[in-house]
């Protein structure tokens, strides 16, 4: 038996749902004008902004560069995130309560401040390569997300389990991979994925931090709309968001969506 | 290879706060012995301690002639049984049964052939391929007790096993526990705060109390002839009663309660009386009868309500001294409100020290 939804919760939620999923639509409309100037609705139809996308190497080299920071980021983030997380659970009453709040700061601090100061203070007064820079910004941007994610995971973690790997003869350190670790890969592939859309899409703190020669594809596309406003941005965008529906997909697949909120 | 458990003047700190007090214990080999006491009186923790969870601030573990007090846990070689059970829910029954031949670098033949045979033992041979989440509390548990029994361990040890299962199930296990524990004449030591559980499955029981052991023995002298107070009220002596000895005429002895009433103890009924004691009795140890002519000398009181045992009544008698607990003859129930005295019955009384 169905229960029936009242008529205002219905109207609410497709009203709610339209305004979601209207931008995305225009955009999608807006990609493929056949006018050389960002508008909507479409005038013609054509692909040649999708083609355009790759006649520009700008495009192309910061794709690449922000595919790199993304997934080098994300895994120096898991790196140091997931030892985090794994103490600050495991070690939850000896350690200081505010311990934990440390590891949000980056998502508390406003983007933009915690871009400048990366810039005055690593940047300017370091002097290291723009890469390494930009790679450490976006490492410290998504370690809130390693170490919540993965902490969410471990905190429905037995750690008697751990013990009982170690009364059985397994020494600590091979008792968090062979225990610990596949207990809370859910969690871990999660963190991956946010950490990883974010960093993708981060503007703030790239903005500071590129430099000569190297820029993000975000970066790329605010540059590219202030100089010709065509509709390559929308197609860039559109692109975008398949490889997010794509990655959505997969994870829909194999874990379910329903984790990723959890 | 049975080998015994000797704790020595073994002090744990929790941070400042002291939670064993120069404790010292000897599991005999082979024999399986119970901490028992309520939460915080440190019986986990002495576990944690001989388990390597925990170090001691002071004092020395041995197991037979190895020194355990500051070998690193995974290296201690003790077979662990949890409340929670905690099998690893990634592997199957048979992986959590073989993870200790695996670690001790058995070939993968043999861990098949050792962890079906002891998943055989256990009477969960045909569930080898399972996953932990699709057994029941007692699978689990049995599971648990195969994962710790088959790396062939000189010591057991067991964290409340039995708590998260339903009574009937509480105890067929424990018989099986014991079953497997005498077979293979593994020492033992078992932590619980159920009293039934530690008494029925233990040779003996060790009744703790903040940090210290307060009485060690078999359940059967505990049960009759407990050491002190705490012990005397821990296995049902509801009776404390405070006396003082106010006349001796050879085994013949006169004591008061603090309320002022006397009572005629023979030494010969009750044993050596000292000057100040506590007189300890069950309710059936203090025997209540209508107060009047020819009545024995008691504590005389007046009764409260009347509850029906099925063997005797029990009553509630009021003192200026205190309440008591007393049973009274089925033959001949008395109403509330009326007088009677209470006599203490001496194979049911216990002559303790004085607290404090």
């Amino acid at each position: 038996m169905r229960t029936s939804l009242h008529p205002a919760l219905t109207i609410t939620a497709s009203l709610i749902f339209a305004i979601l999923v209207a931008p995305l639509f225009i955009i999608l409309g807006a990609s493929v004008s056949d006018t050389s100037y960002l508008t909507f609705p479409p005038q013609g139809i054509t692909l040649r902004w999708f083609t355009n996308i790759f006649e520009i190497s700008a495009f192309r080299t910061t794709a690449i560069t922000s595919l790199q920071i993304a997934l080098l980021g994300t895994a120096l983030a898991l790196l140091i995130g997931i030892p985090a997380a794994y103490a600050l659970n495991r070690f939850r009453i000896r350690l200081p309560s505010w311990l934990a709040n440390v590891f949000v700061l980056p998502i508390l601090v406003p983007e933009i401040v915690l871009g400048f100061s990366l810039l005055k203070s690593v940047t300017i007064s370091l002097g290291l390569p723009v890469f390494i820079v930009l790679l450490l910004g976006h490492a410290l941007l998504v370690l809130p997300y390693a170490v919540r994610v993965v902490g969410a995971s471990l905190a429905s973690f037995d750690f008697s389990i751990e013990e009982a790997a170690i009364s059985l003869g397994c020494p600590p350190l091979k008792t968090f991979f062979t225990v610990v670790l596949p207990n809370i890969s859910a969690g871990v592939i999660a963190a991956f994925i946010l950490a990883f859309i974010t960093s993708m899409n981060d503007v703030s703190v790239s903005l500071f931090l590129t430099g000569p020669g190297i820029s993000t594809l975000p970066i790329q596309i605010l540059a590219h709309m202030e100089q010709f406003f065509d509709p390559t941005i929308a197609s860039v965008s559109v692109l975008l968001m398949i490889l997010t529906v794509g990655v959505m997909a997969i994870v829909e697949a194999t874990l379910g969506l329903t984790f990723l909120t959890k | 290879m049975t080998v015994s458990l000797t704790l020595d003047s073994v002090t744990a700190h929790y941070g400042s706060t002291q939670v064993l007090k120069d404790l010292s214990l000897a599991v005999e080999a082979g024999e399986l012995v119970s901490l028992l006491g309520s939460s915080g009186c440190g019986k986990t923790t002495t576990l944690r301690l001989v388990a390597g969870f925990l170090e001691p601030t002071s004092g020395s573990i041995r197991l037979g002639e190895r020194d355990l007090t500051r070998l690193p846990a995974h290296q201690r070689n003790i077979g662990l049984v949890f409340q929670n059970y905690a099998l690893f829910p990634h592997l199957s029954v048979r992986d959590n049964v073989a993870f200790g031949l695996k670690q001790r670098g058995l070939s993968a033949t043999e861990r098949l052939k050792k962890a079906d045979a002891m998943l055989e033992r256990v009477g969960l041979a045909s569930f080898a391929e399972r996953m932990p989440s699709a057994l029941s509390g007692g699978q689990k548990q049995r599971v648990a007790l195969a994962r710790a029994l088959v790396i062939e361990p000189p010591l057991l040890m067991f964290d409340e096993p039995l708590s998260n299962l339903d009574a009937k199930l509480r105890i067929d296990m424990r018989v099986e526990i014991r079953r497997l524990q005498r077979a293979n004449g593994t020492t033992s030591l078992y932590v619980t705060h159920d009293q039934e559980e530690a008494f029925s499955i233990s040779d003996r029981v060790a009744i703790m109390n903040a940090g210290r052991i307060m009485q060690l023995d078999r359940p059967e002298v505990l049960y009759q002839r407990p050491a002190n107070s705490f012990v005397a009220r821990f296995v049902g002596f509801e009776n404390l009663i405070p006396m003082q000895v106010s006349a001796r005429d050879g085994a013949n002895v006169t004591a008061r309660t603090e309320a002022g009433a006397a009572l005629a103890l023979s030494q010969d009924a009750f044993g050596a009386i000292p000057d100040r004691f506590v007189l300890a009795a069950r309710p059936d140890g203090l025997a209540v009868t209508r107060a009047g002519e020819g009545t024995p000398a008691g504590i005389p009181v007046t009764l409260g309500i009347r509850t029906y045992l099925g063997r005797a009544y029990q009553y509630q008698c009021s003192t200026p001294g205190g309440d008591y607990l007393g049973n009274g003859p089925l033959s001949e129930p008395l109403e509330p409100g009326s007088a009677a005295v209470l006599a203490p019955v001496p194979e049911q009384c216990c002559i303790l020290p004085p607290e404090g």
